[in-house]
C-alpha cells in the first residue's frame, strides 16, 4: 500500500506601489492596493474558486477517500477577506469536510526562520492563532516558507510541538536515497519529515502544458501508473495552489486532470490519500536526515540564494530584522501589520540577479523592471517606516515622561 | 549681426546642460542685437521625407513656457532648421552602433539605455548606419543649408564634434568665418581611453576653425595641450545660467534630516562612487543626515551595489532620472549640493543649487570652479576633504548660511548677456581677420 500525499501551498503577497524619494517622510501608504485587488480577484476566478469547488465534489464523491493538505499564509487570509470574501468561505467548507488538513507555516511567508529563532517564533504563533481564528484547527504539521529546512528550522518547529515537518527531496541532500519514504529530522529525531517528489510534482506544475515535453499530454490515467510504478511507501505531491487555473490555465485541461485524477489512483487497491500528518504516523521514518544548511523548493540550486543571494538582498534583510525591538516595543496593532508584509519573502525575490537557469520564473513572479529597482522601491518605503517607528517611540517616552 | 548656429539641442528636448546653454546663449545673443538661425537634427521617426524644416521661433515650446511669451524681441532674431537625423547628445559611435543594430533586429524606434528610469529618443531608420556616417551626411545637408542662406548670416558657430564637419562644410560654402565651442573634449568624456575617431573630429573642427570657445580655463588648456591648437585661437568664455522667471512653491519637506544630494548623470566622468564614500564617512559620525543620488546612468547599478554592501541604503537614496519641475524640487529639498566630477568642463548644476540658496561642495576638476567663490572646492578623489565639508555645512548653521545667501548674490551675477557679449566679440574679431585674409 502506497499513500499519495497532496499538499498545497496557498500565498499572495502585499505588493508595494511605486515609492519615490519624494514620498518619504510624507507618505505613508505603502500598498498599490489596485494591483494587489485586480491580481487577487483574478486569481480568485481563475483558480482558488473553480478549484475549491470542484475539490470539495471530489471529496465528497470519493466518502473520505480523498484527502489532502493546504497552507495558507496570513497575507492570502487579509487579502481573501478584504477582496474575496467567499474564497475563504470556501475554504472554510473544505476544511469543514474532515478530509482537509491545514499546516502551519509563517503568517508573512517570511524569511524569520533565517534571522532568529525569536522572529520564528513570533511568525509562527502569529500564524497559528489566525488559524484558530479563522478555521478553528490547531495544526500539528509544520512547512516553512518555500520548504526552507535545515536541522535547526527543524528543531525549531519541533519545539514548538509540531510532528511533521516538510522539505525539498534535494539532490544534495539525499544523495542515492529516495524521498518516498518518511524520515526523521537529525537533531530532533522525534519529528518526522516529508520529502517533495520534485519529479513527479513538477510534472504537474511546470511541464503540464509543455508541448514539446515527451509525455505531452499528461492524462490522469498515465500519471496514476507512473505512481503505482513509483518505489517507496510514500508519494509527497507538493505544489502551488496556483498551479490550478493560473500557472496552468484552465484550456490546458488541468481541471478534467484533477477530476479524473482521485477515480484513476483509488481504482489501484495499491494506491491511497492521505494528508500530511496522517502520512507521517503511518510509516516509521527509514533513515535520519542530514540537512546542515538550509535547503528550499526554489530554483535548480534548491538553496536560498534566491532570497539571500547578492549583497542587496543581505542588506535589505539585514535592515529589515535590525528594527524589530523598536516595532515590537511599541504594541501598537498598525505598525506590526507594516511589520509584516514588509517581511514577506517575495519582496527579496524580486531583488535577486541570478537569471541563468531561472530567469524565466523569476521575471514571471516580477512586477519591476529589474532587481536595482526592486531594492530602491523596497528600501524607501522601509526608510519611511523606521522614521515613523522612530517617531512614535520618542513620542512614547514622552508621554511617559509627563504621566 | 546674423549667426548661423549648429546645435544639437533645444528645450525642451534635452538630456544635459547643452541644450540649456544653448537656450541662454540665443537669448544673451538676441538682445546684444545678434541674431540667431539654429539648425538643429531632430529625428521625427515618421518618416518624413524632407530633410529640413524651418520652424519659427513662435512654435518651440521650452520648458519655461513658450519663447513667444514676453520676448518678442527673441522671436524676431531666432528661428530654427530642423534637419532630420538621429544624432543626439551624449553619444559614442559604439552606442550609435548597438542602436542601429537594434533597430534592424527589432524595429524599435527608441533608444534606451538599458538602466532605469533613462531618457529615451525617437530613432529613424532611414539614416546612416553608424555614427561618423551620420555625421558626414548630416555636414552634406548642413552645406545645403549654409547655400540656401547665402548673405543672410555673417559668421558660424557650431557646438561640439558632432557638427563640426557642419561647420566647416558651411565655411567652405560660404567662405564665412567658422567658431567652433568646446562644450566638453573627449578626455572629459572617456577619460585617457579616447575614441581617436572622435578626437579626430574634434581636432579638425578647431583647426579648421577661425576661432575656438571653452567653456573654462580648464577646457582651453586641454585644447591648448592636447590637441595642439595655437593659444591665441582659442578664448575662454565661461558658462552663465539664467533661471525660470517664476519659482516654484517650495515641497513639503517629508524628512527632518538634513539631505545631501548629488543629482546628475550617474557616469564615470560625474564622480558618483566618491559621492558614495564620503556619504559612508560622514554616516559614521552624525545620523541625522540622508543622501540622495539623482539620476541615471551605466554607473547606477554599480553605485546601488556599492550603497548595499555599504550597509547605508536605508539612508541614501536614489531617485532615477529627474524631469522638469522635480530637479528644482530636488534642489529645494537639499541643504548640500555636491558635484564631485572627475573631470567637469564647466558643470551648470551647481548654479541651480545655489540659485535655490543650497550651499554646493565642487571637484576642483570642474570648470564652475573658476568662476566661483562661494564653493567649497575639493579634490575630487579627496573623499575625507569630502566629508569634511559635507559635515561642517550640516552641522554649522552659521558656515551654511554664509555660503546659501553669499552663493546667491554671486550665481545671480553670472548673466548670459555678459557672456553673449564676450561671444559677441569673439564674432567681430573673426569676421575682421577673415575680412583681412579675404582682402
Amino acid at each position: 500500500m502506497k499513500t499519495i500525499c497532496l499538499y498545497f501551498q496557498v500565498h499572495q503577497p502585499w505588493r508595494l506601489k511605486t515609492y519615490r524619494f519624494f514620498n518619504i517622510g510624507n507618505d505613508h501608504n505603502y500598498l498599490d492596493d489596485l494591483s494587489n485587488r485586480a491580481i487577487m480577484q483574478k486569481i480568485a476566478r481563475e483558480c482558488y474558486l473553480p478549484m475549491n469547488s470542484l475539490l470539495l465534489r471530489l471529496i465528497n464523491e470519493n466518502k473520505g477517500a480523498f484527502r489532502i493538505s493546504f497552507s495558507l499564509t496570513g497575507t492570502v487570509v487579509e487579502q481573501f477577506k478584504l477582496y474575496a470574501p467567499e474564497v475563504l468561505e470556501s475554504f472554510k467548507a473544505l476544511v469543514n469536510t474532515g478530509c482537509v488538513e491545514l499546516l502551519a507555516e509563517t503568517y508573512s511567508h517570511s524569511l524569520a526562520a533565517l534571522s532568529s529563532e525569536e522572529d520564528f517564533k513570533e511568525q509562527v504563533q502569529l500564524h497559528t492563532k489566525m488559524l484558530k481564528k479563522e478555521f478553528g484547527v490547531k495544526p500539528k504539521a509544520f512547512r516553512n516558507t518555500e520548504l526552507i529546512y535545515s536541522d535547526a528550522i527543524g528543531a525549531m518547529a519541533a519545539e514548538m510541538g509540531f510532528k511533521t515537518i516538510l522539505a525539498e527531496g534535494a539532490k544534495h541532500i539525499l544523495g542515492w536515497k529516495t524521498p518516498d519514504y518518511v524520515y526523521a529530522s537529525a537533531e530532533n529525531q522525534a519529528l518526522r519529515v516529508l520529502l517533495r517528489n520534485y519529479k513527479l510534482s513538477d510534472d504537474i506544475a511546470f511541464r503540464f502544458s509543455n508541448q514539446s515535453w515527451d509525455e505531452y499530454p499528461l492524462t490522469a490515467n498515465k500519471y496514476a501508473s507512473w505512481l503505482a510504478a513509483a518505489e517507496g511507501e510514500v508519494i509527497n505531491l507538493f505544489m502551488d495552489y496556483e498551479t490550478f487555473g493560473e500557472h496552468q490555465k484552465a484550456a490546458t485541461g488541468i481541471f478534467d486532470f484533477v477530476k479524473a485524477l482521485p477515480k484513476e489512483v483509488l481504482s489501484n487497491p495499491e494506491l491511497c490519500f492521505a494528508t500530511v500528518s496522517e502520512t507521517a504516523e503511518k510509516y516509521q521514518p527509514v533513515s535520519v536526515l542530514h540537512c546542515p544548511h538550509a535547503m528550499s523548493w526554489a530554483d535548480e540550486e534548491r538553496d536560498i540564494t534566491a532570497w539571500l543571494g547578492n549583497d542587496l538582498q543581505n542588506e535589505a534583510f539585514g535592515k529589515l530584522y535590525s528594527l524589530r525591538d523598536k516595532v515590537k516595543s511599541l504594541h501598537n496593532a498598525d505598525y506590526d501589520y507594516v511589520w509584516n508584509f514588509l517581511q514577506t519573502s517575495d519582496h527579496f525575490y524580486y531583488m535577486a540577479t541570478k537569471w541563468l537557469s531561472d530567469g524565466d520564473v523569476h521575471s514571471y513572479f516580477n512586477p519591476y523592471g529589474s532587481s536595482y529597482e526592486a531594492f530602491i522601491n523596497y528600501m524607501n518605503v522601509f526608510s519611511d517606516f523606521q522614521i515613523e517607528v522612530e517617531k512614535q517611540i520618542t513620542e512614547k517616552k514622552k508621554r511617559k515622561k509627563n504621566a | 549681426m546674423r549667426v548661423l548656429m549648429f546645435g544639437w539641442e533645444f528645450p525642451p528636448h534635452i538630456a544635459g546642460g547643452l541644450g540649456t546653454a544653448c537656450y541662454g546663449m540665443t537669448r544673451g545673443l538676441a538682445r546684444n542685437d545678434v541674431g540667431v538661425t539654429f539648425v538643429m537634427p531632430h529625428a521625427s521617426g515618421d518618416e518624413d521625407e524632407r530633410f529640413i524644416r524651418i520652424v519659427n521661433a513662435s512654435d518651440v515650446e521650452t520648458v519655461f513656457g513658450n519663447v513667444s511669451e514676453d520676448s518678442s524681441d527673441i522671436v524676431e532674431k531666432l528661428s530654427f532648421i530642423h534637419i532630420d537625423s538621429n544624432m543626439v547628445p551624449y553619444l559614442s559611435p559604439e552606442d550609435y552602433v548597438s542602436y542601429h543594430d537594434e533597430f534592424v533586429k527589432t524595429g524599435s524606434r527608441f533608444w534606451e539605455t538599458g538602466d532605469i528610469w533613462s531618457q529615451r529618443y525617437t530613432f529613424s531608420g532611414k539614416y546612416g548606419a553608424n555614427l561618423l556616417e551620420e555625421v558626414a551626411r548630416y555636414a552634406i545637408v548642413a552645406a545645403q543649408v549654409a547655400k540656401n542662406l547665402e548673405g543672410q548670416f555673417d559668421v558660424i558657430h557650431a557646438h561640439d564634434w558632432l557638427t563640426y564637419f557642419a561647420g566647416i562644410a558651411a565655411k567652405r560654402v560660404s567662405g564665412k568665418p567658422l567658431v567652433v565651442h568646446m562644450h566638453a573634449t573627449e578626455f572629459d568624456r572617456s577619460g585617457e581611453n579616447i575614441n581617436t575617431r572622435t578626437y579626430s573630429i574634434e581636432r579638425a573642427g578647431m583647426q579648421a576653425a577661425d576661432r575656438v570657445i571653452a567653456v573654462s580655463n580648464l577646457t582651453r588648456k586641454i585644447v591648448i595641450e592636447r590637441y595642439g591648437i595655437p593659444a591665441h585661437k582659442v578664448v575662454t568664455v565661461h558658462n552663465a545660467v539664467r533661471f525660470a522667471e517664476k519659482d516654484l512653491a517650495v515641497p513639503e519637506r517629508g524628512v527632518e534630516d538634513k539631505v545631501v544630494t548629488f543629482l546628475g548623470r550617474i557616469t564615470f566622468q560625474k564622480g558618483p562612487d566618491y559621492f558614495v564614500e564620503a556619504a559612508a564617512k560622514v554616516l559614521k559620525r552624525v545620523k541625522n543626515v540622508r543622501f540622495v543620488m539623482a539620476g541615471s546612468g551605466d554607473m547606477m547599478n554599480h553605485v546601488i551595489r556599492r550603497v548595499a554592501r555599504l550597509g547605508i541604503s536605508d539612508r541614501f537614496h536614489f531617485t532615477g532620472f529627474l524631469r522638469g519641475d522635480n530637479v528644482q524640487k530636488m534642489f529645494q529639498l537639499s541643504d548640500v549640493y555636491v558635484m564631485p566630477s572627475v573631470s567637469e568642463p564647466f558643470g551648470i548644476s551647481p548654479l541651480e543649487a545655489m540659485r535655490s540658496n543650497v550651499p554646493v561642495i565642487i571637484s576642483k576638476q570642474s570648470g564652475v570652479a573658476e568662476v566661483l567663490t562661494y564653493a567649497v572646492k575639493v579634490d575630487y578623489w579627496d573623499v575625507d576633504a569630502m566629508a569634511d565639508a559635507i559635515y561642517g555645512l550640516i552641522t554649522y548653521p552659521a558656515l551654511s548660511k554664509m555660503f546659501a545667501t553669499k552663493g546667491l548674490e554671486e550665481v545671480t551675477g553670472l548673466k548670459w548677456n555678459n557672456a553673449a557679449a564676450k561671444i559677441k566679440r569673439v564674432y567681430e574679431d573673426a569676421i575682421n581677420e577673415n575680412n583681412q585674409n579675404t582682402k
